[in-house]
């Protein structure tokens, strides 16, 4: 074996992208309901979603790659949503937490939006009423995982 | 030389925005740095919760009511309880112990919900630490709910007749050990802010609200004893014993974004006083319902031994109960102020009208009247010290 002298690691550039996007998923500050107060307790201390790289919460869309829905969507919020979303620079990944994000919950009546893959693509669905921090974070992670295996060419 | 311009300039903040709380949104109307006009916007988290009650039998609503103030869960289902309670009339039967019980859940809730208040306030104005303390000490609150009914945010443990089940063997261990902590955490949180230089300028005389708006607002709570008005429900119309508790009503004059912190900061002070009362009082076995059957479910070893118990099980479990035709409506003290349920029974097994008086409402049409003449940061301070939850405007 030869006796390297230079510490260098060989990989291929989609690896090395995929790397980069997965261990620092900036989410973008956005609650609705219930399920944005598990989220707040996600980041604090106990839970400490810094662990995945994910704990730098941006206000504006813009500067975010993450959409965490976290409430029930109404139908009032949901062109705002989708606008937000639109904002979002590529690329751009939507987590929907919680049973009324995902499928309309306990609220299956007029005001609610049945799921918010109707208005924007869904990565992750987690569920829950709310979820658990710990569930999110397991979303958060099968995110990553579904990022490390995105082809760049595709 | 272009002329200058002088016109104002118009500015949406929310419903995404960091610091509105949800999804508030604000219209204002800007001068340079000061607000000259501002208009809230409701709605965008409107969830038709009072419609889809009438849509369920009593007992169910009580996980809806849990989730339209979302901060003070436990609160909602207690004025709900108590509202049917009153219809049903089995108020006077109630067992001392499932007071007592209802008394420290409430008490307990009410601090966790200040602790988000109080957290999320200071990381809008810049302290982030406070934040993290905070949410140190709710994860304890949430760990004794999820003893309580395998549930952090929404256990669903008041039920209508009662509680869900007994307390669980090792509560009284829990309560106490954040009993005894929590009050020197309180000392800390107050340690970083009171005496704080920067806290001081972005709190001190910002968003004044003099009495007589208060009250003409329909104002209650905190942000009514920052200013002078001493009303309390636990006082003004007692309700599940708090009339034997010793306790004080903290109340300040100043009306500014300081005086509704300091009114929550000594609200948590007392709450933990009546905690610690109500928990000598509660025996760590005994009675947790009404024990009439046709209301609450009979215990399990009834169920699989007697007819009765069997049938009785069943009824309640398919049809529910039924609650005499008429309206009631008993308030409680939530952590945003009285809190209460106008419920209307036509005298079937699902209620005619449910309907929610929130004082985040009537906060929240407070907001422009508190921010028009201020700079526009501290339009961010004035809504954190209003506490406004928007499931609880919305519903």
């Amino acid at each position: 074996m030869a006796d390297f002298e230079i510490p260098v690691l060989t990989t291929s550039v989609e690896k090395m992208v995929q790397w980069a996007r997965r261990s620092s998923i900036w989410p973008v500050t956005f609650g609705l309901a219930c399920c944005a107060i598990e989220m707040m307790a996600m980041s604090a201390g106990r839970y400490d979603v810094a662990r995945f790289g994910a704990e730098v919460f941006r206000g504006s869309p813009r500067q975010s790659d993450l959409m965490i829905v976290a409430g029930r969507l109404s139908r009032k919020m949901a062109p705002v949503l989708r606008r937000i979303y639109d904002q979002m620079p590529e690329p751009k990944y939507v987590i929907s937490m919680g049973a009324c994000a995902s499928v309309g919950g306990v609220f299956d009546n007029y005001a609610i939006v049945q799921g918010v893959d109707q208005v924007v693509p869904v990565d992750v669905f987690v569920p829950g009423c709310p979820p658990r921090p710990e569930s999110l974070i397991y979303g958060i992670v099968q995110l990553q995982r579904k990022i490390d295996q995105m082809k760049m060419s595709a | 030389m272009p002329e200058l311009r002088t016109e104002t300039m118009t500015v949406n903040m929310g419903p995404q925005h960091p610091s509105t709380h949800g999804v508030l949104r604000l219209v204002l109307e800007l001068s340079g740095e000061s607000v000259v006009a501002a208009n809230t916007t409701i709605g965008y988290l409107h969830t038709g919760i009072e419609k889809t009650a009438e849509q369920k039998k009593w007992q169910q609503i009580i996980p809806l009511v849990e989730r339209m103030d979302y901060l003070g869960a436990q609160s909602s289902s207690l004025a709900f309880c108590l509202a049917v309670e009153r219809l049903l009339g089995v108020e006077a039967t109630m067992p001392q112990r499932v007071q007592d019980i209802r008394v420290l859940i409430a008490e307990l809730q009410r601090i966790a919900s200040h602790l988000v208040w109080l957290g999320t306030h200071a990381l809008e104005i810049g302290a982030v630490s406070v934040m993290m303390y905070c949410f140190r000490e709710r994860e304890l609150l949430l760990n004794i709910n999820e003893m309580l009914a395998g549930f952090r945010m929404f256990p669903s443990y008041f039920r209508i007749g009662g509680l869900r089940e007994d307390i669980p063997v090792g509560f009284h261990d829990a309560v106490n050990a954040f009993l005894a902590r929590f009050p020197g955490k309180l000392e800390e949180y107050q340690g970083l802010l009171t005496k704080n230089q920067i806290w001081l300028k972005r709190t001190k005389g910002v968003g004044v609200l003099s009495k007589e708006d208060t009250i003409s607002y329909g104002l209650v709570g905190p942000l009514a004893r920052a200013v002078g008005v001493g009303y309390d429900v636990r006082r003004a119309f007692p309700y599940c014993g708090y009339d034997t508790y010793e306790f004080d009503v903290p109340v300040r004059t100043a009306g500014d974004v300081f005086d509704r912190y300091m009114v929550r900061i000594e609200e948590m002070r007392q709450s933990v006083r009546i905690c610690k009362q109500a928990l000598g009082r509660i025996t760590p076995r005994g009675v947790f319902d009404i024990q009439d059957y046709r209301i609450v479910p009979p215990p399990k070893d009834k169920v699989y031994t007697e007819m009765e118990g069997l049938i009785q099980h069943f009824l309640i479990y398919s049809q529910g109960f039924t609650v005499p035709a008429g309206e009631s409506y008993v308030p409680v003290e939530g952590p945003r102020g009285e809190h209460g349920f106008n419920i209307v029974s036509d005298g079937t097994n699902r209620p005619y009208r449910v309907k929610l008086r929130a004082p985040s409402f009537y906060a929240c049409q407070s907001v422009p009247q508190m921010i028009v003449g201020g700079m526009i940061a501290d339009v961010i301070a004035v809504i954190g010290s209003t506490d406004v939850v928007m499931g609880d405007v919305d519903r």
